[in-house]
């Protein structure tokens, strides 16, 4: 489904990663291993196509994902580093925008339970929440997902262990379901991975 | 895709309710700087008059630039423009979406609030019409002009006066054109052309922009 081929990677004239191949297939639950700097997010953006690799291609069902632009976002979830919630706006109404952004409209109440699983208030607006609540809000998305790619870039940072619990069932659910995920954490995880890109072995 | 198109419009226009203050900035700056000269030149009527569509163009130049950097600069930094980046709608749709609130919390109200600028220089009523029209047809190529710059200069450290350099000369045949046909019309000479040619800039940049812009914010994206 998703075929990456002999990327490389430079960032500020530094090779990150050289001839990096990433072979991903329904039910597969990869985990991007490397300590910070090693270019774990930087790996993520090029499988999503937010970043253009020096070289080599990445490809979703034999298709260049660049080529594929809207039609390959649709099926993908992809959670940077940065929430991706507005500040002003509340969890609900963040949910919302960020479906319609995917295409796609759901009902307030399957909105509102996503939100009560992650144990988001609603009616307030993001930026008066701690960090971990806003992560949460963001995290949400993952609940009213039905996008076979997930690319999920420390997705437990700043969760507490019942939230961290949640996404890692939400995760190995979506595995189940035969979804594909790419989770990047240095941090220890009960999730069981089908494989593991260690960045630092990479870059030796 | 026409939802996506609307729930970006919506979604700022919630957005900058929600920052009233930023809104009012703008505006003000407006305001402030179009009253300065009447104070600085001295109360000379004939002067004044001659003097006002220039003026007001130069403001509403000046106070669109002011407000361009917020456009694209919140959505980088919380992340929510990667969203958008890889949304199931077409970038240059959803882009088109932001200028457009853009416009209409920062270009609109400058608009609507020229004829009482005017008053300050005592320009014949009969120029209000067409200084709002020049305005109406003009404010929004600076916005999508402008959003092409502040899409290129987007990150940059010192971004600010590089997208005022960037898009300061581009902004120059709005600004002749517009503060022109009000020049025209108080000569008595119409002014339809200018302002015809306004219309077709509003044309050409509304179906160009956004995909320059789409295409800026990719690659300072990066």
């Amino acid at each position: 489904m998703l075929d990456a081929a002999d990327l490389e990677c430079a960032r500020g004239g530094r090779t990150l990663f050289r001839g990096l191949s990433l072979a991903l297939r329904p039910g597969d639950l990869v985990r991007v291993a490397g300590d910070n700097g090693r270019g774990k997010t930087s790996l993520l953006r090029i499988l999503c196509g937010l970043l253009t690799p020096d070289a080599g291609t990445v490809a979703w069902r034999g298709e260049p994902v660049r080529r594929l632009g809207e039609e390959f976002a649709k099926e993908l979830v992809y959670l940077g580093h940065a929430p991706a919630v507005k500040d002003d706006l509340t969890a609900a109404e963040n949910l919302r925008v960020a479906l319609r952004l995917s295409g796609r409209v759901l009902p307030d109440k399957a909105l509102q339970e996503a939100l009560r699983q992650f144990g988001v208030p609603e009616g307030r607006p993001v930026g008066r929440m701690s960090q971990g609540q806003r992560r949460r809000a963001a995290l949400a998305r993952l609940a009213v997902s039905d996008a076979p790619l997930w690319l999920l870039d420390e997705p437990l940072a700043a969760l507490d262990a019942p939230a961290a619990a949640l996404v890692e069932s939400l995760v190995e659910a979506h595995a189940a379901r035969g979804g594909m995920t790419v989770v990047t954490t240095h941090q220890a995880s009960r999730l069981s991975f089908s494989r593991t890109v260690d960045l630092d072995a990479a870059h030796a | 895709m026409r939802d996506a198109f609307a729930c970006v419009v919506g979604r700022d226009l919630v957005l900058a309710f929600r920052r009233k203050g930023d809104v009012a900035t703008a505006l003000l700056f407006f305001v402030v700087v179009s009253s300065l000269f009447p104070l600085g030149i001295g109360a000379e009527p004939n002067l004044l008059r001659e003097i006002a569509p220039g003026v007001i163009w130069v403001a509403a130049l000046l106070s669109s630039m002011l407000s361009l950097r917020r456009l694209f600069e919140s959505d980088h930094a919380d992340g929510t423009l990667e969203q958008m980046l890889l949304g199931a709608a077409p970038l240059p749709l959803v882009v088109a979406g932001k200028v457009l609130a853009h416009w209409l919390v920062s270009g609109l109200p400058l608009v609507a609030i020229a004829p009482l600028i005017a008053i300050q220089y005592d320009l014949d009523s009969v120029l209000y019409g067409v200084l709002v029209l020049s305005l109406l047809l003009g404010t929004p190529v600076l916005s999508l002009v402008g959003a092409v710059g502040a899409a290129l200069t987007l990150g940059l450290r010192g971004g600010g006066v590089l997208l005022a350099l960037l898009v300061l000369p581009l902004y120059v045949p709005v600004l002749i054109l517009g503060a022109g046909s009000v020049g025209q019309v108080s000569a008595g000479l119409g002014g339809q052309g200018p302002l015809l040619l306004l219309a077709a800039m509003l044309v050409a940049a509304t179906a160009l922009a956004p995909v320059a812009i789409a295409a800026a914010l990719r690659i300072s994206s990066e």
